[in-house]
């Protein structure tokens, strides 16, 4: 299961900020219609 | 399998988001009560019009805070006379079928029911606003679906 | 080029999902003219006629269809020619299926089937439609099990060895398929016929429901995991680089054939005959499905990234513009990824126990399907068709087609943009889903849905008719690819299929012990429905006669 890898691990800054993004929109959209659904 | 540190960050929060999700609404459903429609009383599709509630549809006064509104559908139309029921008290709606599946749709409102043959489905609501609220079928039933509409009036 | 017969097969499929996509589109264009009453029918035909025919074509049969193309030429492709015996199997498979797809068309067209592809009972279709249905399902079984009979003598040729990713994939999703399919042909064989043929008189509608979602999530799936196939091992080649990660990529795989199906009640959320305990239950379980997209989602940046930063990006996003954007094959796909991030994030929504209040039947969900298997999934597939094709039939994909293929896409996604976003705001203010034309005698509430600057008479239709154009552009493309432009014969104009490598020596073997995977979602299954199940049937109330509303 385990690997040996160089000390370093690749640089994925980028695709770090992009998955917390889609984490954002989820979280915005789910909240959205949270609030949609207290208010009825 | 190994996985990049980020990767680790990003699964955590995401699963975490996911949890809160579930806690939200599962606290809110059980400890508040807030569950969707649903219920398992059943009932004989065939005898629909003389088995209680529905042998009596529209609005009942149950006590000082609670009402029942029993409705039975059917393509296309909802048999219950003039639906009324007061603001800022508890309405309990029952609905059932005597054929097909419909629902019991009120606009704007957290009523949204399935109505199964056989089945009695259970739904407490209580309005904040009062107005005249449209009731329409969203579960398709055959051709005259779309004129499958009523109102119920809040007073 | 991978064998002559097994090409000739993967085109057949591929052909007849084509006819399918032509004729539901069309549907489709129908439907968004009547709904905004531009369009009045012949007494002859109905609004719901349309719309199960628009909902049976594209969702059942062009998915089908095309899934096994991709898969009959991808297994062809890494495990090498089908045997006769595969091949038999698979034209077998293929008529079986094709015809349940005329009997079940037929029915639709003559009007006796009327009942949408959900077919909820007690509306009764003529019981041929349900045997059309039950051999649409028996005929992608024996499809199902010659790609399985392929992977076998594959395995047993190299034993130890993990297969490669393709057909690790393929066998996953046919797994789901197979154990999920149980559901629906229980229901059609033991319920439907016998009632629609008047052989009993009654028929447990709750129990049809729900043996029918214990089918239908897990079809969404079927739909999605090839989408992902190509996602995971094609777009990585198209970008110069290996799989990201082939460990992560069969753990989500087989993450699926665990959660995909005992989810199906989130479907019956707001209806009777379900407690809320097995209701949240399944809503949890529908939660861990969402797991194996979180880890899609990192794979897929992570790929992008790791390939933009190969090709000289530099800084947080500089890799983002050296990905390439001119490749009509890549981009396709790439906004079909796009799509489904707020495909999924609805999704969740929909999952989510009483909000389902607030969406359910309403036109938030025909949004939700449409930016997911609409789009996410039927765009990878036309991203898949602009090579898939000329690679099969040995033609010149021309720099005319590629250009034309942008058009397509770029079309698709407009028309998308505006018709998904019309509906999903529709939805949230209460109009319904799977209803004709209709202002509920001018009341108030129905007439405000219809006043939004998104939410107007026009918008939907608008974009109705540009994914119409679309959808015949690219049988435009198909036709042209399949029949027509010119053969290629220098080497540089033949067409690839782009499969990536994936380094697997450091992926665990455990991973490919299916009996481990299909035991456990066998359990998880168990632990869902049986009490559920056993008690629409043990406390069932008399059962409903057939009822012809149409």
């Amino acid at each position: 299961m385990k690997k040996t890898k160089p000390a370093k691990e690749e640089n994925l800054k980028g695709t770090f900020v992009s998955v917390m993004s889609v984490g954002v929109i989820i979280i915005v959209m789910w909240v959205v219609v949270y609030y949609m659904y207290v208010a009825r | 399998m190994h996985l990049h540190k980020y990767e680790k960050i990003w699964l955590i929060f995401g699963i975490a988001s996911l949890v809160v999700f579930l806690s939200v609404v599962g606290i809110s459903a059980f400890s508040h009560g807030h569950t969707p429609a649903g219920g398992m009383d059943t009932i004989d599709p065939k005898k629909v019009n003389e088995t209680a509630p529905f042998d009596n549809p529209g609005v009942t006064q149950l006590d000082d805070d609670t009402y029942q509104v029993a409705i039975v559908a059917m393509a296309f139309s909802y048999t219950a006379p003039e639906l009324k029921v007061p603001a800022g008290k508890e309405i309990i709606f029952k609905v059932t079928s005597t054929d097909v599946v419909h629902s019991f749709t009120i606009d704007n409102t957290k009523v949204n029911m399935m109505v199964v043959p056989g089945q009695i489905t259970t739904k407490s609501y209580t309005f904040d606003k009062p107005g005249k609220y449209l009731i329409l079928c969203n579960e398709y039933c055959g051709s005259g679906h779309h004129f499958m509409s009523t109102e119920i009036e809040v007073y | 080029m991978i064998a002559a017969q097994d090409r000739k097969l993967a085109l057949w499929n591929i052909g007849v999902a084509y006819i399918a996509f032509l004729i539901g589109t069309l549907c489709g264009l129908l439907q968004v003219f009547i709904r905004n009453d531009a369009l009045q029918l012949p007494s002859w035909l109905d609004y719901y006629q349309i719309l199960t025919a628009h909902g049976v074509l594209l969702a059942l049969i062009f998915t089908t269809y095309f899934i096994f193309g991709f898969f009959v030429t991808g297994m062809s492709k890494s495990l090498g020619s089908f045997g006769p015996k595969v091949l038999l199997y698979s034209w077998i498979g293929f008529w079986v299926t094709t015809i349940g797809t005329v009997m079940a068309t037929v029915m639709i067209i003559s009007g006796e089937a009327s009942v949408l592809y959900t077919f909820y009972a007690p509306l009764k279709a003529s019981g041929w439609y349900y045997v059309g249905l039950a051999l649409v399902i028996v005929g992608t079984w024996i499809s199902s099990f010659a790609l399985v009979g392929h992977y076998v003598v594959w395995r047993k040729a190299h034993k130890g060895e993990l297969s490669p990713l393709f057909a690790f994939m393929t066998i996953t999703t046919i797994i789901m398929w197979i154990i999920a399919c149980l559901g629906v042909v229980a229901t059609v064989l033991f319920q439907y016929i016998p009632w629609a043929f008047g052989w009993v008189d009654t028929i447990n509608v709750e129990l049809s429901r729900s043996l029918f979602w214990y089918f239908g999530h897990p079809l969404v799936y079927f739909w999605l995991l090839p989408a992902y196939m190509a996602w995971y091992v094609i777009v990585p080649k198209l970008l110069g680089v290996k799989v990201f990660s082939d460990s992560l990529a069969r753990l989500a795989f087989v993450l699926f054939i665990l959660f995909s199906i005992p989810v199906g009640f989130h479907h019956q959320l707001t209806e009777p005959g379900i407690s809320n305990f097995w209701k949240f239950l399944q809503v949890v379980l529908t939660f861990m499905v969402i797991i194996p997209s979180l880890l899609t989602a990192f794979s897929m940046f992570g790929t992008f990234e790791r390939a933009g930063r190969k090709n000289g990006g530099q800084g947080l996003f500089g890799w983002f513009t050296k990905l390439p954007w001119k490749d009509v094959r890549f981009t396709s796909i790439f906004v079909a990824m796009a799509f489904f991030i707020p495909g999924g994030a609805g999704g969740i929504i929909n999952a989510s126990f009483q909000l389902n209040e607030v969406v359910h039947n309403t036109m938030w969900i025909v949004g939700h399907f449409h930016i997911t298997v609409g789009t996410p999934v039927a765009m990878t597939f036309m991203g898949l068709t602009f090579w898939l094709v000329p690679y099969l039939t040995g033609r010149k994909f021309s720099k005319v087609m590629q250009k034309l293929g942008f058009i397509q896409i770029i079309t698709w996604t407009i028309g998308m943009l505006l018709m998904s976003t019309s509906q999903h705001i529709l939805g949230l203010l209460g109009a319904p889903r799977r209803t004709a034309y209709t202002g509920y005698n001018n009341h108030p509430s129905a007439l405000e849905w219809f006043d939004g600057i998104l939410t107007n008479h026009v918008t939907m239709a608008v974009g109705g008719s540009i994914l119409f154009l679309s959808a015949m552009l690219l049988i435009y493309i198909v036709v042209m690819t399949m029949f027509l432009s010119p053969k290629a014969e220098l080497e540089a104009d033949f067409v690839e299929f782009p499969m990536a490598d994936s380094d697997k020596e450091h992926t665990p073997k455990f991973l490919e012990n299916w009996w481990i995977w299909i035991g456990i979602a066998f359990a998880l299954i168990i632990i869902a429905y049986a009490i559920p199940l056993y008690g629409m049937i043990h406390h069932a109330p008399p059962g409903s006669e057939g009822f012809k509303t149409w």
